[in-house]
């Protein structure tokens, strides 16, 4: 009944990898946001959009299990207008390991264009720059360090996550059965050589990601 | 703050966390199968209130996960699993300590849907129906009801049908969660935890099983506390706490 592990390993590497695909959108535009537009209630927005950070992972899952559940108000209507049901699905996973990991990227994100100085903002606008080619010609390329780095901590949390995905997608092998699950699976019925594979396995990929990703943004570069 | 002080906090504080190790020597840890819950968490202060100074502390989950906990050293005094087969191999690995294993309950495996189902489920042979995308079953690698229900759903050469379509949960428990959230058409549960939801789920049919439901009780060899293990056991033998498992829905052994 078990997936075979590269099975698993691609598996968790699609989850975390469309995972980590949306919130970097997301996380760059709503940091954007935060850092460079005034609004009332900005700071309120950015505690919530944080709280995914603070809760335990379990409590996440709660809440997702109970809004996108068949009982669910966004689940209902999901099943109702699309025929779609997140709950035991990649799909699934996928929206529990996005919603857990993006404050991660949120607070990279405002952080590294708060830093852009709006004075090289404003010489490209004067220069005749409209403000999608400042966005992507000056600030997004000045707060790459800082977004980078919140993009790979969104991976390896998205690689990781376990409470909110097994509440949400199950544990289905071979369909939503990540690394770390069938890792606790492993250990649960007591096959601790499958778990040493599985943990070994993991591991590779962890260092796999941080060696490509010093290679991305070597740290120390000058600027 | 000066120095003086901040030492103090630090030392106030050091101690807050050491303080609650040196309050357990009279703990009895009792690692139940997760159906025993809401019975045996009625049992606890029973049990406490007949042995003054000890403190049941107990711990809910899946029989195979407590045994991997106990076979890797954890401080358990007793174990109450849901089948024979997850003691049998605790007695494999010398951890049981000798002569205290006895069979304290019965149960019996029930097919459940959630209650406003309008499916018309009967029997375990329904599940080949199309309209049933998802059972609920313990996962039988970890999970006695898991085993149960494989073996039944064997005999009556369903598995290969319904396997494809099978939600595997961590407990008996979450496999009654996914019931009783609609999440899943049906699910295999013992009587005794349908009876624990029976708002959100109803028994369509009792399943038979290939061997009887006996769940088996032991103390354990290197637990710290063996003359409460012994107490507790045979407390949940007496009358009384038999009367109290009977009114979950739990049968004789």
């Amino acid at each position: 009944m078990d997936a075979p592990v590269w099975i698993t390993l691609a598996l968790t590497l699609k989850v975390a990898g469309w995972a980590t695909a949306i919130n970097l959108v997301l996380g760059v535009a709503a940091g954007w946001l935060l850092a460079r537009r005034r609004f009332i209630g900005r700071e309120l927005v950015d505690a919530v959009l944080t709280l995914p950070l603070v809760l335990p992972p379990t409590v996440m899952g709660y809440y997702l299990l109970v809004v996108i559940g068949k009982r669910g108000w966004l689940g209902h209507w999901l099943q109702q207008s699309f025929g779609i049901n997140l709950i035991f699905s990649w799909q699934g996973a996928v929206v529990a390991a996005t919603i857990v990991a993006f404050p991660l990227v949120l607070k990279s994100a405002r952080a590294a264009f708060e830093s852009v100085d709006p004075q090289l903002e404003q010489a490209a606008r004067v220069l005749g720059l409209n403000e999608w080619a400042v966005f992507f010609r000056v600030s997004v390329p000045m707060a790459w360090p800082g977004i980078l780095a919140g993009t790979l901590l969104v991976f390896a949390r998205s690689l990781g996550e376990f409470g909110a995905t097994l509440m949400v997608a199950g544990s289905i092998p071979g369909r939503t059965q990540t690394l770390s699950i069938a890792v606790y699976e492993a250990v649960q019925a007591g096959q601790d050589d499958t778990a040493n594979f599985l943990v070994a396995i993991t591991s590779i990929t962890c260092i796999a990601v941080l060696l490509a990703a010093g290679r991305l943004a070597p740290a120390g570069r000058a600027r | 703050m000066n120095l003086i002080r901040l030492r103090r906090c630090i030392g106030a504080a050091l101690l807050t966390l050491v303080a609650p190790l040196a309050a357990h020597a009279a703990d009895l840890t009792v690692s139940a199968a997760a159906s025993l819950t809401n019975a045996f968490k009625e049992l606890g202060p029973a049990f406490e209130a007949q042995n003054p100074g000890t403190t049941v502390v107990f711990n809910f989950a899946a029989s195979d996960a407590l045994l991997a906990q106990i076979a890797k050293g954890a401080p358990v005094d007793v174990f109450a699993s849901a089948d024979q087969d997850a003691m049998d191999r605790a007695d494999a690995q010398k951890l049981l300590a000798a002569g205290s294993r006895r069979n304290f309950v019965g149960n019996t495996l029930v097919m459940i849907v959630p209650s406003d189902s309008a499916l018309g489920l009967k029997t375990p042979a329904d599940l080949q129906k199309a309209a049933v995308k998802r059972v609920a079953i313990g996962n039988p690698a970890s999970v006695p009801v898991g085993r149960y229900t494989k073996a039944s759903l064997e005999a009556a050469t369903l598995w290969a049908a319904v396997e494809p379509k099978a939600v595997m949960a961590q407990s008996v428990r979450q496999a009654l969660d996914y019931v009783a959230r609609g999440e899943v058409e049906a699910g295999f549960v013992y009587a005794t935890d349908a009876a624990i939801m029976k708002d959100k789920v109803k028994v369509v049919a009792i399943v038979p099983t290939t061997s009887a439901i006996t769940y088996p009780i032991a103390a354990i060899n290197a637990g710290p506390n063996p003359d409460a293990a012994r107490k507790f056991i045979d407390f949940v033998l007496t009358p009384a706490a038999q009367a109290v498992l009977a009114r979950y829905g739990f049968g004789r052994p």
